[in-house]
């Protein structure tokens, strides 16, 4: 049951990952592909380690598990900023 | 079926780790070679995890993939500020690529050529519950062969003071780095906040289950030191000048401390850097704890790099 709601979940986590990808290689600026790559793979992410959380032997795990996908999204958020904004200053704008 | 997946996986990052490899010697460009050179340790880090080796792997991803790769990016602005040839002549560095080649066919001589190691080691086995702590790591790291990681943090200092020689006469009473701009009430500056405490507690823990369970003070101490940049970065702490004796202080403290150890072990217990037994344990915590603070500050020093004023270079 556990082995089937982890393959469940990390499946749906790769989705997501590729559909980043893709929006990543195909989308034409700086903006668009950042929105397609954080939006999708945190998500993606989120959905793995929701997977994995099932293969943990305590909470402790499933909490240690939580507190990385956490901190992926910290990361993400505030770097898609940076880059957006290095972005903008290059073309010109802010 | 567990056994073909495993072998799929392996196969699969052995050739991803190739392919980048390839990209990060044979791509065009300095900052594609150094992106690729960050996702080459990241995989290599997966790879020492499937061989069970979390303590190199948490090394490779917290000082191969990460500081260094810091550092090369913070080496590549440098050369474009200073609008030096970016990209190096067309055609191909045959000296470097001689090079390459012959340490990497030595090494694969090496690997057919030397015994399988027996694991971990008869000698090592019998060895342990005398070291004081259960992380063979870290017994081989700080007990059994104390003087290579005594030599290693030495290095570590001496390639400051190297950073630190780049400085001008003009701004060595400066702040080191660059001036850092954050916007008050930023992304960055917010970033900067909320980081640091959560960083702090894992590079503590790092360093403390370092005795028992993978870590170590260089693990805990590159995340300390990540800690301490990101601060910087926000403009949350102002970095401190050359000749700070506070911060000087907690650069010597973790090879001072070592030295003195190996000094007592010397007068006591019949040997330079000799732990006696019922002493290992506190001995190693406390030379840990130490290096930890002096890896740290070492590491975030050389990342911000010799001081620099406002405008110049």
């Amino acid at each position: 049951m556990a082995d089937l709601a982890t393959l469940l979940f990390t499946a749906l986590g790769l989705v997501f990952f590729a559909a980043g990808t893709v929006g990543l290689i195909r989308f034409p600026d700086t903006f668009s592909r950042l929105h397609a790559l954080t939006k999708a793979d945190n998500l993606g992410l989120g959905f793995i380690a929701l997977g994995v959380a099932f293969q943990a032997e305590s909470w402790a795990q499933v909490a240690r598990i939580a507190l990385i996908w956490v901190l992926a999204l910290l990361a993400a958020g505030a770097v898609a900023q940076l880059v957006a904004r290095a972005a903008l200053m290059r073309r010109g704008g802010a | 079926m567990t056994a073909a997946l495993g072998l799929a996986l392996d196969a699969a990052l052995c050739a991803l780790i190739l392919g980048v490899a390839l990209a990060v010697v044979a791509g065009r460009g300095v900052f594609r070679a150094v992106v690729f050179f960050i996702v080459y340790g990241l995989l290599a880090a997966v790879a020492w995890v499937r061989l069970d080796a979390v303590n190199v792997a948490l090394a490779e991803a917290a000082i191969g993939a990460g500081l260094t790769g810091v550092l090369l990016l913070a080496a590549h602005g440098r050369l474009r500020r200073a609008e030096a040839a970016q990209d190096l002549a067309h055609g191909m560095p045959w000296s470097a690529a001689l090079a390459g080649g012959a340490l990497a066919a030595a090494l694969g001589w090496a690997w057919f050529e030397m015994p399988i190691p027996v694991e971990p080691g008869p000698e090592l086995a019998e060895a342990l519950p005398r070291a004081g702590v259960g992380n063979p790591v870290t017994a081989v790291l700080l007990n059994f062969r104390a003087w290579d990681t005594l030599l290693e943090s030495i290095v570590l200092l001496a390639a400051l003071i190297g950073v630190w020689m780049l400085a001008r006469e003009g701004d060595w009473r400066e702040p080191l780095g660059r001036p850092q701009h954050a916007r008050p009430g930023g992304v960055m500056a917010g970033f900067g906040r909320v980081l640091p405490p959560v960083g702090l507690l894992v590079g503590v823990w790092l360093v403390w289950a370092g005795a028992d369970h993978p870590g170590g003070a260089f693990q805990g101490g590159t995340v300390l030191a990540a800690v301490g940049l990101v601060a910087v970065l926000a403009g949350v702490i102002r970095p401190p000048w050359i000749g700070a004796p506070l911060w000087q202080g907690a650069l010597v403290l973790g090879p001072a401390v070592f030295l003195l150890a190996g000094i007592a072990g010397a007068v006591l217990a019949g040997g330079f850097l000799t732990l006696p037994e019922g002493f290992a344990k506190p001995a190693i915590v406390t030379i840990e704890v130490a290096l930890t603070v002096s890896i740290a500050v070492t590491l975030a020093f050389l990342v911000l790099g010799p001081p620099e004023a406002e405008g110049a270079g």
